[in-house]
C-alpha cells in the first residue's frame, strides 16, 4: 500500500488520535533541513519539482549560516495500515541563543526526533535541548543522520544515543536525508510512537504561541499549538499576558505554504493573523484564548525575554543615526527579544545600546542591519549586565562601562553560566586550560563514550560572551561544543580599564574586567591603537588606566612632514584635488579631544579579528 | 606615460575663455610656460609628459616643434584678446620640460621671439630655460642669452652618483660646475634644482649634494622631496621591494639640513621648496623666481605645448598631452585644449589659501573665512605660524609650519 494519504485530514475537523506533533532536535550541521526537505517530499507536501533545498528556512542570512533562527511548523498528511494521519513538522532554532524558543516549540509537540550526524556523534546543544525535552516528557526517537557518508560511524553512535536515552542500540533509526533512505520508516515510527495530543474539545480555548514572525504585507504571523477549544476565523481572542484583543483576521495550516482553514481544534498546530504590526504584540509562549469566554488560567510557561549581551551599535556615517533607529524598529517588528535604547558616545556620537540574548543574536542582528538596511556599523566590544554596589548600600544596574559607578563600591556581581563542553577526551587539557584562563570552575566530567567526553563549568557569562568559542574551536581542531545557560551572578574583582588618547578617556574603548585581566586588557588595546591611530602633528600618548592609575602606555610620535613640495607644472588642479581628498578624509576622523581618530581605527580596534588571528598563529 | 589629467569639461574648440576669466585681468600679470616634450632618456622617478624620441612615433618630429609652439602663441594671443582680456605684457617666460636644452638654442630663440612680437616683454622680465647640465654648451648658452633668456634653471639633482644612478641621471655630476660656469660667462642668472629622500640617500650624501650646490654660487636653489608617483619606473622598483619605501622622517631632517645649510650660505626661504640668495640694490629679491611666484600668486599663464595647463582668471585648462594630436589641432587652428575647469567662488578661495599659504610673503590673514581666522591663533600655539607676521596680518609659515604645510592649510581651510 502506499504510504501517500489518500484523504488528508481536513484542518478543524481532524480528530486529536489522528494528530501527531513533532519536533526535530539537531545539532546545527546534522541535517535537519535536509531530513525535513525529505520528509515534505516523501508525504507528497512538495513535489520534487518544487523543492528550493532546505525549504524551511526563508531568510538569506539562515541559510547562509545554516541556522535556523525563526521555527515554523508544516502539516503533512501520511497514511499508515490504511488511517490517514496528519503530522505536524515544528521546527526549532539550533543554537543555543535561542533556548527560550526552543523550549517553546517543544512544549507545542508531544515527540521529538533526536537528529544525529552518524559522522560526529552528539553535540553539546543538542544534549541541551534533548534534556529540555525530557523535560517536557517528550517521546524521543533517536536517529541518525547521513548515513550515507564515507565516515558514518552508526554503530558506534547508535552506543552513543542508545546510552545516553536508555534505548537499545537497535532501536535507533538510520536514515540519509541525502538519498531519502530510511525517511519512510521514520514518519511510520512519528506515527506509531508519538502520543495523540489530549485536550479538551469543550473546555474555553487555550493556544500556545510558539513563534510569532513579522512579515510585509500580512503584518505579524503568530504560530500557535491549540490545547483546548477550538479557534476560528472572525472572533475576538484575547492575549492572556496582556490582555490585548484582536479581531481572528485568518487562521490556517502551513503545507508547505499558508493555507487558511475554517478553524484549529485540539491539538492542531498551525497560524494566525490578527492584522499586528509588532511581534511584542503576539509573545512567544504567550497563551491565547476567546475574548468571550475566556479560559481561566494561561498555559504557563511564558518568560518575558531577557538579553544578556549588551553592545552599542553605532553608524560610521552619523547621518545615518535616522536610519539606524529606523532599521531596529523595524527588526523590533520580528524579533522580541532585541532591545535598544538611545546612547551617545563622545567617540562615536549617537547610536543605540542593544540587548541581545547572545553573542550570535548579535552579530545576526547586525548582519541584517548592515546587508537589509545598507548600513556600516561599528559594534563596541560586547559587555553583560553587572550589578553594582556602593558602599552608601545603594544598588545599581551596569550593563555599559560608561556607567561603572565613580563612587566607592563595596561589591560587583557578574553574571554566571552553566557551561557544558562535549569533545573528543584527547581535547580535555586543552579544554581544562582554557575555561582556567576564563574563571572557570571544574562542576563536573563524564565520559558519555570511550573517547568522548563531556565536562561541565561555572563560568562568568563575560568571559564567554567575547571570543571563548572560537578559543575553543581552534583549541580543539573544531571538534568541540558548547553549551550555556544562565546560573545566578557571583561576586567578582571587577574593574573599569579606560584608555586614554593625549589624557582623554576615549569612552567606546572602555571594559569592565577582572582586575586579573585589566593589564593584558590595557597592553593589547593600546598596542593595537598605537597600529591604527596615525600619526599627528603633536605626540600622542596612549594610556590605559583604571582610575587614575596607568597601567599600560604606548606613544605615537609627532608626524614631521605633510606637504607637497612641488607644484606639477602648473597643474594646480591636481594639488588641489589632492588636498580635496586629504579634507574629505579629515571628515571621516573622529575628533578625541584634539586627536584625529580615523573611523577605521575604531572598527578595527573594536573588532575581535586580531584576536583570533593571534590565537590561530599559536 | 605620464600623469592622468585632470577631470573637466571639455574645452570648447575656440578656445574663448568665459567673462569670469578677463574680468580684472587688468590687475594680474600675464606670464607664459612653454612645455618641451622631448627626453634623451626618460629617468625612472618622472611622470611629466615626455617623450623620447622613440616613444614619440610618427607625424610629429622635435624638429617642427618650435613653429608648432609658435603657432599656439599666436593663438593665445589672439584667444585673450577675443576673450575680452587686458593686453599685457608678459612677466615671464619659462621653458620647462621634457629638456628644453634637446632643442636647438635657435629654436627656443624662435619660440621666444614670437612671444615677444605676440605679447611684447615687461621691464624686468624674466625668461628662464631648464636645462640638462650635458646638453648646453657656452655657444648654445649665448645663442639663448642673446635671445633674451635671463635664467637658467639647472636639474642638478643631487652630488653623488648613486643616488643620480637610482634617479637614473645620466648626466656626469663634474659638469655641473662648468656649465654653472659658462652660464655666468653668458651673463645668466643660475638655480639648481636638488631632489632630496632618493632611496638609499644617506643625511651625509644629502648634505654633500646641498653643500656641493651651494660652492657653484647659484643664485637661487629648489629643493624638492622625491615623490614616487603612480606608473613610474621608480614605483614599480619600489613595489618589488627593490628600492626601499620613503621615510617621511629621513624627508623632514633632509628639509631641515638644507635650509640650515641654504641660510648659513645667505640664501632665504621664499617658497616651501625654493630659496634665493638677496640681491643688492633695490629689490632684494630679484633672485627669486618671477615665474615660479606668479603660479603661488595665483597669476594668469598661457601654457603652450602638449599637455601644458593655464589659469586665466579662475579658468583652468589642460592641453593634449600627446604631441601629435596636439600638433594636430594647433595646425588646424583649434583649440588644443583637452578640458578646462571654470572654478566656483569656494574653489577660488580654497586654491588661493592653499597656494599664497606657502610663499614667505604670507597670506593675508584678511582673505581667510571666519573660521581660517580663528585658527590662525592654534597654529602661532603649535609653532607653525610666525607670530609676529600674524600680528600684522599675514599667515607666514614657520620652518616646523612648512613640513606641515599641507596640515596648516587644512585647518585654514577648516
Amino acid at each position: 500500500m502506499s504510504p501517500l494519504a489518500v484523504n488528508a485530514p481536513v484542518p478543524a475537523s481532524t480528530d486529536p488520535s489522528i494528530l501527531r506533533n513533532f519536533c526535530i532536535i539537531a545539532h546545527i550541521d546534522h541535517g535537519k533541513s535536509t531530513l525535513a526537505d525529505r520528509m515534505l517530499q516523501a508525504t507528497g507536501v512538495v513535489t520534487p519539482r518544487e523543492m528550493k533545498a532546505q525549504y524551511l528556512d526563508r531568510m538569506d542570512i539562515e541559510r547562509e549560516r545554516g541556522i535556523t533562527i525563526k521555527s515554523q511548523a508544516v502539516r503533512m498528511p501520511w497514511n499508515v495500515a490504511g488511517t490517514d494521519y496528519a503530522l505536524n513538522m515544528i521546527d526549532t532554532p539550533g543554537h543555543v541563543d535561542f533556548t527560550y524558543e526552543v523550549s517553546r516549540s517543544l512544549a507545542a509537540c508531544e515527540g521529538a526526533l533526536l537528529l544525529v550526524d552518524a559522522a560526529q556523534g552528539i553535540e553539546a546543544q543538542t544534549l541541551a535541548n534533548l534534556y529540555l525535552a525530557m523535560e517536557n516528557d517528550l517521546t524521543i526517537i533517536p536517529v541518525l543522520n547521513k548515513i550515507d557518508l564515507p565516515a558514518a560511524q552508526p554503530e558506534k553512535y547508535a552506543q552513543e544515543l542508545g546510552n545516553l536515552i536508555g534505548v537499545d542500540p537497535d532501536d535507533v533509526l538510520r536514515v540519509s536525508g541525502k538519498t531519502g533512505e530510511g525517511v519512510e520508516a521514520l514518519l511510520d515510527r512519528i506515527v506509531r510512537e508519538v502520543p495523540p495530543p489530549e485536550g479538551r474539545a469543550d473546555a474555553p480555548s487555550r493556544a500556545m504561541i510558539f513563534d510569532s514572525v513579522y512579515d510585509t504585507y500580512r503584518g505579524v504571523v503568530t504560530y500557535i499549538r491549540v490545547v483546548d477549544g477550538k479557534l476560528t476565523p472572525r472572533e475576538r481572542i484575547r492575549m492572556m499576558s496582556t490582555g490585548a484583543q484582536h479581531e481572528l483576521l485568518e487562521i490556517g495550516v502551513i503545507s508547505p505554504e499558508p493555507k487558511p482553514t475554517q478553524g484549529l481544534g485540539v491539538g492542531e498546530v498551525g497560524y494566525l493573523i490578527t492584522g499586528v504590526k509588532d511581534v511584542r504584540q503576539s509573545r512567544v509562549g504567550d497563551t491565547v484564548t476567546n475574548h468571550q469566554r475566556p479560559a481561566a488560567e494561561n498555559l504557563g510557561g511564558y518568560e518575558d525575554p531577557k538579553p544578556m549581551v549588551f553592545s552599542g551599535l553605532f553608524p560610521i556615517d552619523g547621518s545615518d543615526y535616522p536610519v539606524l533607529r529606523d532599521a531596529l524598529d523595524k527588526l523590533q517588528l520580528n524579533d522580541a527579544a532585541l532591545v535598544y535604547e538611545p546612547e551617545n558616545s563622545a567617540a562615536l556620537g549617537f547610536g543605540f545600546r542593544c540587548g541581545f540574548l547572545g553573542l550570535l543574536h548579535l552579530e545576526i542582528t547586525r548582519d541584517r542591519l548592515e546587508r537589509e538596511f545598507d548600513l556600516d556599523l561599528i559594534s563596541t566590544a560586547p559587555s553583560v549586565s553587572y550589578n553594582v554596589t556602593l558602599e552608601d548600600h545603594s544598588e545599581r544596574v551596569v550593563t555599559n562601562p560608561s556607567e561603572f559607578p565613580e563612587g566607592k563600591i563595596a561589591e560587583i556581581r557578574e553574571p554566571m553560566v552553566a557551561a557544558t563542553v562535549l569533545a573528543p577526551s584527547e581535547f580535555i587539557g586543552a579544554i581544562m586550560e582554557l575555561c582556567q584562563s576564563k574563571r572557570g570552575q571544574l562542576k563536573g566530567m563524564d565520559y558519555l563514550s570511550e573517547d568522548r567526553v563531556e565536562l561541565r563549568y561555572r563560568l562568568p557569562l563575560a568571559e564567554i560572551v567575547f571570543d571563548f568559542f572560537d578559543q575553543l574551536k581552534s583549541r580543539t581542531k573544531g571538534y568541540a561544543s558548547l553549551d550555556w545557560k544562565a546560573e545566578g551572578e557571583e561576586a567578582a574583582d571587577l574593574v573599569k580599564v579606560d584608555i586614554l588618547l593625549q589624557g582623554e578617556p576615549v569612552d567606546a574603548f572602555s571594559a569592565i574586567t577582572h582586575r586579573d585581566k585589566a593589564y593584558a586588557y590595557g597592553v593589547m588595546m593600546t598596542g593595537k591603537l598605537r597600529e591604527l591611530i596615525p600619526r599627528q602633528q603633536f605626540e600622542v600618548p596612549i594610556q590605559a588606566a583604571i582610575g587614575s592609575r596607568v597601567i599600560a602606555r604606548e606613544n605615537i610620535r609627532a608626524i614631521r612632514k605633510d606637504v607637497l613640495s612641488k607644484c606639477y607644472g602648473g597643474d594646480i588642479s591636481r594639488k588641489r584635488k589632492l588636498l580635496e581628498k586629504q579634507k574629505e578624509g579629515k571628515k571621516r576622523m573622529k575628533m578625541v579631544g584634539r586627536v584625529e581618530v580615523p573611523q577605521e581605527a575604531f572598527v578595527a580596534a573594536l573588532s575581535s579579528d586580531e584576536a583570533g588571528a593571534k590565537d590561530k598563529k599559536k | 606615460m605620464a600623469p592622468a589629467q585632470p577631470e573637466g569639461l571639455p574645452g570648447p574648440l575656440d578656445g574663448l575663455l568665459p567673462a569670469s576669466a578677463a574680468a580684472g585681468s587688468a590687475e594680474r600679470t600675464l606670464s607664459l610656460y612653454v612645455h618641451v616634450p622631448f627626453c634623451a632618456v626618460r629617468c625612472g622617478y618622472c611622470d611629466f609628459n615626455t617623450y623620447t624620441a622613440v616613444e614619440l612615433g610618427p607625424g610629429v618630429s622635435q624638429d617642427a616643434y618650435a613653429g608648432d609652439a609658435a603657432a599656439e602663441v599666436r593663438w593665445a594671443r589672439r584667444v585673450l584678446e577675443d576673450s575680452g582680456a587686458a593686453p599685457r605684457p608678459l612677466h615671464s617666460v619659462f621653458f620647462g620640460g621634457g629638456t628644453p636644452t634637446l632643442l636647438p638654442a635657435e629654436d627656443l630663440a624662435a619660440i621666444l621671439a614670437q612671444a615677444r612680437e605676440s605679447f611684447g616683454l615687461a621691464d624686468g622680465a624674466e625668461v628662464t630655460t631648464e636645462a640638462n647640465p650635458d646638453s648646453v654648451t657656452p655657444e648654445s648658452l649665448a645663442v639663448l642669452a642673446a635671445a633674451g633668456v635671463t635664467r637658467v634653471s639647472f636639474g642638478m639633482q643631487s652630488a653623488v652618483p648613486h643616488v643620480l644612478a637610482v634617479l637614473d641621471r645620466t648626466h656626469d655630476p663634474d659638469n655641473v660646475p662648468r656649465a654653472v660656469r659658462w652660464a655666468r660667462e653668458a651673463g645668466l642668472g643660475v638655480s639648481v634644482d636638488l631632489i632630496y629622500g632618493t632611496p638609499g640617500e644617506s643625511l651625509a650624501d644629502w648634505e654633500r649634494s646641498v653643500r656641493t650646490a651651494v660652492g657653484y654660487e647659484p643664485d637661487h636653489v629648489s629643493a624638492y622631496s622625491l615623490i614616487i608617483e603612480d606608473g613610474t619606473r621608480l614605483a614599480a622598483r619600489m613595489r618589488r621591494g627593490e628600492v626601499p619605501p620613503i621615510d617621511e622622517d629621513d624627508q623632514a631632517d633632509k628639509y631641515e639640513l638644507a635650509d640650515r645649510v641654504l641660510g648659513e650660505a645667505g640664501f632665504e626661504w621664499y617658497e616651501v621648496s625654493n630659496w634665493a640668495r638677496p640681491a643688492g640694490g633695490a629689490d632684494a629679491g630679484a633672485h627669486r623666481s618671477r615665474h615660479n611666484l606668479a603660479y603661488w600668486r595665483n597669476q594668469d599663464w598661457w601654457g603652450i605645448g602638449p599637455g601644458a595647463h593655464s589659469h586665466v582668471g579662475g579658468t583652468r585648462w589642460w592641453n593634449l598631452k600627446h604631441p601629435v594630436p596636439y600638433t594636430n589641432r594647433v595646425r588646424a587652428g583649434q583649440s588644443p585644449a583637452a578640458g578646462r575647469e571654470n572654478l566656483d567662488e569656494g574653489t577660488r578661495h580654497l586654491e588661493r589659501v592653499m597656494l599664497e599659504a606657502r610663499i614667505r610673503d604670507g597670506l593675508p590673514t584678511a582673505a581667510l573665512a571666519e573660521d581660517g581666522r580663528a585658527a590662525v591663533a592654534g597654529l602661532i600655539a603649535d609653532g607653525l605660524v610666525e607670530p609676529a607676521a600674524a600680528l600684522r596680518g599675514s599667515v607666514v609659515l614657520t620652518l616646523r609650519g612648512r613640513l606641515l604645510g599641507d596640515a596648516v592649510v587644512r585647518r585654514l581651510l577648516a
